[in-house]
């Protein structure tokens, strides 16, 4: 095979910088990094509270650090800047059709939010009862 | 022509699983256990009843699941983020097995804590 010559067209090192749907899109990308994190987090979590109340105590200390929080309070909100554009992306992903008729693309985000607000709640019942 | 068999499809799986798996569970996780407990708004779960909740096997195979399916998530999209901010495609040789591998260790430690 020979090796043909490619062609890079050159681009700005800060190109998504340079519009604000750009720069949209990186963020959104970048919530992955708070995704990352909270899984963690949570991993750190279960950890301390299994290997017994001492390490639990230590975490909480830690959780509780104000650069912990303040990276919690950024997480909080990426998570819930990536759910609101995930969620919202499944009816570009997907075409459902009931009997020929084409679900509108509202109708399954709004689910996708239905889902969301029912799961959080599920879950906050679940951890906070006494 | 033989079709030549890649990874690719599974990794895409692994990336939209894990995005609806954190879209649905970790802001709420994120909200009571990162913010609202730290900050004393609300009174932290004791570590029993933490331990409590992570006593039925099926709690322990759930959040296994959810841990490594979000490291997977965040694996596949900082890999293509990186690549096209910095136009990239070159490193890809270096950065999918370095992202994927972080993502599989992360899932490995979860699976030796909860079990």
């Amino acid at each position: 095979m020979t090796a043909l010559p490619s062609y890079r067209p050159r681009v700005h090192p800060l190109w998504w910088a340079r519009r604000r749907a750009y720069l949209v899109f990186v963020l959104r990308e970048l919530t992955s990094v708070f995704v990352a994190w909270s899984a963690a987090y949570l991993v750190l979590l279960a950890r301390a509270a299994l290997a017994g109340d001492a390490e639990y105590a230590e975490f909480r200390a830690f959780a509780g650090s104000p650069w912990v929080v303040a990276l919690n309070v950024v997480a909080l909100a990426a998570t819930a800047f990536h759910s609101v554009t995930f969620l919202n992306l499944a009816p570009r992903a997907m075409v459902v059709r009931l009997d020929g008729w084409r679900v509108p693309g509202f109708l399954i985000a709004g689910g996708n939010h239905s889902a969301w607000l029912a799961v959080s709640a599920l879950v906050a019942y679940l951890v906070l009862r006494s | 022509m033989r079709a030549r068999r890649t990874p690719e499809p599974y990794l895409w799986l692994l990336f939209s699983g894990g995005g609806v798996v954190a879209a649905l569970l970790l802001p709420v996780l994120v909200l009571i256990f990162g913010v609202l407990a730290p900050l004393g708004v609300i009174e932290p779960p004791p570590a029993a009843r933490v331990r409590a909740l992570l006593d039925p096997l099926l709690v322990r195979l759930a959040l296994a699941a959810v841990v490594g399916l979000c490291l997977f998530h965040a694996a596949h999209r900082i890999r293509f983020t990186v690549e096209e901010m910095t136009r990239g495609g070159r490193l890809d040789v270096v950065l999918a097995p370095l992202c994927y591998g972080a993502a599989l260790t992360g899932t490995v430690i979860a699976v030796l804590v909860l079990f």
